[in-house]
């Protein structure tokens, strides 16, 4: 257990560093920082001394082994518009995103595994072949305009729920949360359901095709042959196994999950990092862009370990590394 | 009265095309503690026969006619819940591949303990003092700690003894045991026969053994079932099956056993494959492969010679009883 953890953290080392090396290299083409950061009255000239000043006429190389010496100790430079430390406006702004990601994870978890399950059971249902169509459509409509036709019925059309922003929110230390008031919940239900929009039809339709596969195995019919209730096969000896391959696509899929939050967060102007990012691009804050890159990585390794640390933990087969044996 | 009787079972599956007819007027009886081996190819309708004793055939697949009297009650008839109290119950089934029978993700105990939770009425330190002690019979070394283990910590015999072990739990009237030993090492698969067949005569427990291997079954059942292509086309007692079977088909599996077999020559074979369900032959099925075909074995479908406990159905044998 412990021995994984390590190798863990030194595979998140490389990756950390690879995705830096990336973001980096890509700097000099999103444009000009200097061309935001100051009025048009400032001379060419005055403008190549800032340059100089800043470093930005090293070479790659010079510029790289800086920022890796910084980022060692935690200081991934700080950003061009906000003037503070580029990790601490990230950090600020990850309450928001996670909250969002929180909600959609909850809608796919309660939604997928009933429905998945049902539409297996019950292949020929009119309600399988309902949800099975539903889905096909639900991944293939973009995100962000599911997005918009969810604003557009239920906050423009209907007026039942807001339609930008994150409501009221309260403060618990450092975390700035929504999830303790009214409005602040009712402000996550549509970009929750517009974020979970292409993975819940996704699972759905892949918890039915595992469970499909699982019911046709010797072990059910032999549940079966023991004359055990429905729910118990269904729900115990069908099931466990039917999550295993889900657990292993789903934790992909949850980091995946937070690329989307960047047209989600755009459309309902949710103050969250996909937001932030997408401004920092547009004002060419390459440290904060950096910082954004690096933050999740850093999500996804953690995700992913947790993943791996869970189906140990529900697949008796499998043990790992350093646990015993 | 048998403990167990089939009564002109008809399993249909319905198809695009229509319907295929997996079992034809399959009727056999089986008596308490009787040893009975059910015998044909890959495909004749074995397992079908098997599976459909409980109602457990797959979808779409169905008894369209036919009765399963067990223990006075037809089980064909029986709803969902009824059937219940009998599968896993009074009949228990042991299948093929032990490799693929216990669920991979719960504990040896956990599959035992459930079935007797579900069955008998023991709280679960009772039913895992029955699991243990039925796993001991089985001759399972260690039993108090192999009970807490995941089914591929165990090799494929302790796993097919899990099987039996499980069988066992409700002290059940009837095993039916799907080839039982064929996915198993050569060298255990004797080991396990032997196990099944004393636990059988210990409880009292009728066996019905369904394989393809005439051998293991001239050893260990006192009457045996000739299927071919969904229907029983010889019955009797084992010995004289063996020793004096009627119908081409029979002659040809024990024509194919090893041992008829001189060593170094060519084991014999019945040329040609079992028809699929959808090209059945019209008259007598086995028509095409038989080498006493007669012209009205392509036109009528045989019906039965008796004679006491055996029967057969074949134009071929009823002509030379005629004659005598």
């Amino acid at each position: 257990m412990i021995a994984f953890l390590v190798r863990r953290f030194g595979q998140a080392l490389v990756v950390m560093f690879v995705i830096s090396l990336i973001s980096f290299s890509i700097q000099d083409n999103l444009g000009d920082p200097l061309r935001e950061m100051v009025g048009q009255s400032v001379s060419e000239a005055e403008r190549q001394a800032l340059r100089d000043e800043m470093g930005l006429n090293d070479p790659f190389l010079v510029q790289y082994w800086r920022f890796l010496k910084k980022a060692v100790r935690g200081d991934l430079g700080d950003s061009y518009f906000f003037k503070k430390p580029a990790l601490d406006v990230i950090l600020e702004k990850f309450p928001a995103t996670m909250e969002l990601v929180i909600g959609a994870t909850l809608i796919i978890l309660f939604l997928s595994i009933p429905i998945g399950v049902y539409c297996a059971i019950n292949p020929r249902s009119w309600f399988t072949k309902l949800m099975m169509g539903m889905s096909i459509v639900g991944i293939s409509i973009p995100v962000f305009l599911t997005a918009i036709m969810l604003i557009y019925l239920f906050s423009i059309g209907l007026g039942w729920l807001p339609s930008f922003g994150r409501g009221e929110t309260t403060m618990i230390g450092f975390w700035e949360t929504g999830f303790l008031t009214r409005d602040g919940l009712l402000h996550l239900i549509l970009p929750s359901i517009a974020l979970s929009s292409i993975m819940l039809p996704l699972f759905i339709r892949l918890i039915r095709s595992e469970m499909m596969e699982v019911l046709e195995q010797d072990y059910i019919r032999f549940a079966w042959a023991k004359g055990l209730s429905r729910t118990r096969i269904w729900f115990l000896h069908a099931l466990k196994n039917t999550l295993l391959p889900v657990i292993t696509v789903g934790g992909v899929q949850i980091g995946t999950m937070i690329a989307y939050t960047i047209l989600t967060e755009t459309v309902f102007q949710w103050p969250g990092m996909g937001f932030l990012f997408l401004e920092a691009v547009n004002r060419v804050d390459t440290p904060l862009i950096i910082a954004y890159l690096i933050v999740v990585g850093v999500i996804f390794v953690i995700t992913n370990t947790l993943v791996d640390l869970i189906y140990g933990l529900v697949n008796p087969t499998v043990r790992l590394a350093g646990g015993q044996a | 009265m048998a403990l167990l009787e089939v009564k002109g079972l008809e399993v249909k599956f319905p198809m695009r095309h229509g319907e295929l007819t997996a079992l034809r007027d399959v009727s056999f009886s089986l008596d308490k503690g009787e040893r009975l081996g059910i015998v044909g190819e890959s495909g004749a309708g074995k397992s079908v026969a098997a599976f459909a004793i409980l109602n457990l055939i797959g979808r779409p697949g169905y008894i369209s006619n036919g009765e399963i009297i067990f223990e006075g009650s037809d089980l064909a008839k029986m709803n969902a819940r009824q059937i219940r109290s009998i599968r896993g119950n009074r009949i228990n089934m042991i299948f093929q591949d032990p490799m693929m029978t216990l669920n991979p993700v719960l504990t040896i105990g956990t599959q035992m303990i459930e079935c007797l939770q579900t069955h008998m009425n023991l709280n679960r330190e009772q039913a895992r003092e029955r699991s243990i002690e039925k796993l001991r019979q089985v001759q399972i070394p260690s039993p108090e700690d192999r009970i807490d283990q995941y089914p591929h910590e165990l090799s494929g015999g302790m796993r097919q003894r899990v099987v039996i072990a499980i069988a066992l739990l409700t002290d059940p009237s009837v095993i039916i045991a799907d080839e039982p030993t064929t996915a198993l090492d050569v060298t255990i698969q004797a080991e396990i026969m032997e196990l099944l067949l004393s636990l059988c005569e210990d409880n009292d427990v009728a066996l019905m053994l369904i394989t393809h291997d005439l051998g293991v079954v001239s050893q260990v059942t006192q009457r045996t079932i000739v299927m071919y292509a969904g229907r029983v086309v010889e019955e009797g007692p084992t010995r004289r099956i063996v020793e004096n079977a009627r119908h081409p088909y029979t002659h040809g599996l024990i024509d194919a056993l090893p041992e008829r077999t001189a060593p170094g020559m060519r084991l014999n074979q019945i040329p040609g494959v079992m028809p699929s369900l959808a090209a059945i032959p019209t008259g007598c099925s086995f028509n095409p492969r038989c080498e006493h075909v007669m012209d009205v074995c392509r036109s009528e479908q045989p019906g039965y010679v008796t004679d006491g406990e055996f029967r057969v159905a074949c134009h071929w044998v009823a002509g030379r009883e005629q004659q005598k």
